[in-house]
């Protein structure tokens, strides 16, 4: 499995750290003790298409979210996880 | 058939060619009262502890592909009982005292070996963790010894002891644990249980779950037809997220994958099982002579069952930190087993929220060793509907009530354990 990092280019994989579902949403301040189980604990773990952080910490240091297939290791796509600020920068 | 000195001669005596099939290749009936979905150790031990201690016969075992074809025909075949946390050492415990009589409960040879796990410690600080560790054992009945760098030294000469930046200082040796021949154990269960009366059904995926207007589990939609069943049991290891959405649960637990290795046969060599405590690097020689072997998981979540290279390169470093001589010994094979990795790194076995669903779970990489423990306690939570005494700790409600078993002190962090 190879990563292309937007920033760096393709890179082998020794480079990144998986840091887990990029759709769990921190809950706010207040939220019910269900909510912060749910988001400490539980996951869909999906076999298939799935939306993950990745930490580019042997390159350019950025997060990264990247669409990756669970069954195949197959990777769609790669975005700096910090929005459309980075992605300025990315061009 | 029953296995004996005289069975085994008259076999031989007859050119191999009159042996009998060990278990029945059953095909389903309408109805039983506990179905258990997974072929694999764990499910086929249930099975048998179901028949042989709770008196349940009408089980069937249903397995996707061929029993055993899943970790329990992949994995590095060692059996310990050396844990330090409450929960895990009487369960494991429980389960090493199991190993020692399987052959005679079974009647089959799983080759159970008792050559002894040696973990190597490398600093002050580890070593007294060890020593705490021991300790725990030895209060809870299980045998333990620290052994100093001279004791290392004389039981494995072979090791590298001049490594300046993890220089080996002695050890945790458990002479009880050591390995069990991984296709022989689930060949035995399905022999034992299908002398019960257990159906072993291969090739039969389950679909889907038929339940009632209360939402009790009634059943199985399978690729051999929809089977009943008082009460369904789950032991898929890695597909336990899979199996558990057909019946609308989120579980605390992520699939990774898990790499182990087999060099080509050597000579004898590494008398024992030894893990490498300044890494994660874990060995033992089997009977065939090849060095079987592994380290870490991927780390990623991965239904794939096959790894990458970051974590090939970091195992074989770890083998070669410890050992030098094996850096001209070829890689025979390799693969990769999907593992459920729960949040604390230790087990789930409990009633679900669906009544009439019981969860069997959440082994990390260390289901192996637990293969007959875990079919005890298990098949007695579905037998009595209460958990077994040495799996109380093993609920699923215990991330809620901030009851973890972290063995590792890692959190959350399925991909840490």
């Amino acid at each position: 499995m190879r990563i292309v990092c937007p920033f760096c280019g393709e890179r082998e994989l020794g480079e990144f750290s998986y840091l887990g579902d990029a759709k769990s949403v921190r809950p706010v301040a207040g939220a019910s003790q269900d909510e912060v189980y749910d988001y400490v604990y539980l996951r869909d773990n999906i076999a298939g298409v799935t939306s993950e952080n990745w930490y580019h910490g042997g390159g350019c240091r950025a997060w990264l979210k990247i669409s990756r297939n669970t069954l195949t290791h197959e990777i769609s796509s790669v975005e700096p996880a910090a929005g459309a600020g980075a992605k300025q920068v990315a061009k | 058939m029953k296995y004996s000195i005289f069975s085994l001669a008259r076999a031989a005596l007859s050119g191999h060619k009159n042996w009998q099939r060990t278990w029945r290749d059953a095909t389903p009936k309408d109805h039983y009262d506990v179905v258990i979905i997974g072929g694999g150790g764990h499910g086929l031990a249930t099975a048998w502890f179901l028949a042989s201690e709770y008196g349940i016969r009408n089980v069937a075992v249903l397995e996707k592909g061929w029993i055993g074809s899943g970790n329990a025909g992949r994995n590095t075949t060692i059996i310990r009982s050396n844990y330090g946390l409450p929960g895990n050492t009487g369960f494991y415990e429980l389960s090493m005292k199991l190993w020692e009589r399987m052959e005679q409960d079974l009647n089959y040879n799983t080759m159970v070996s008792q050559r002894g796990v040696v973990n190597l410690y490398h600093s002050d600080a580890q070593r007294d963790a060890y020593a705490r560790r021991g300790n725990t054992m030895r209060i809870n009945g299980i045998d333990a010894e620290l052994l100093d760098l001279a004791a290392v030294k004389k039981m494995m000469p072979f090791l590298n002891f001049s490594n300046a930046r993890f220089p080996v200082q002695g050890g945790l040796l458990q002479r009880r644990g050591g390995t069990a021949r991984h296709d022989a154990v689930v060949w035995g269960y399905a022999h034992a249980a299908s002398a019960l009366g257990v159906d072993i059904i291969q090739n039969c995926e389950v679909t889907g779950f038929t339940r009632d207007a209360n939402g009790k589990v009634t059943g199985v939609e399978t690729s051999r037809g929809r089977i009943g069943a008082g009460k369904v049991g789950m032991a898929v290891a890695g597909s336990s997220s899979r199996v558990a959405d057909m019946a609308g649960l989120r579980l605390p637990i992520e699939s990774h994958v898990l790499q182990a290795f087999v060099s080509e046969a050597i000579k004898p060599v590494i008398p024992n099982v030894i893990t490498f405590g300044a890494g994660h690097f874990y060995v033992s020689q089997s009977d065939k002579g090849g060095l079987v072997f592994g380290g870490d998981i991927d780390g990623y979540n991965s239904y794939a069952q096959r790894g990458n290279m970051p974590v090939m390169e970091d195992v074989c470093e770890g083998g070669m930190a410890l050992m030098p001589m094996i850096g001209r010994v070829r890689l025979l094979r390799q693969w990769g087993g999907i593992m459920d990795m729960s949040m604390d790194g230790s087990p789930i076995i409990d009633k679900t929220p669906v009544d009439g669903l019981y969860l069997n779970a959440g082994w990390c990489y260390g289901g192996f060793k637990a293969t007959p423990g875990s079919g005890l306690v298990f098949a007695h939570l579905l037998a009595r509907d209460e958990p077994h005494k040495e799996a109380e700790k093993f609920r699923l409600d215990r991330f809620q009530r901030g009851a973890m078993i972290d063995e590792k002190g890692q959190g959350a962090q399925p991909n840490l354990h």
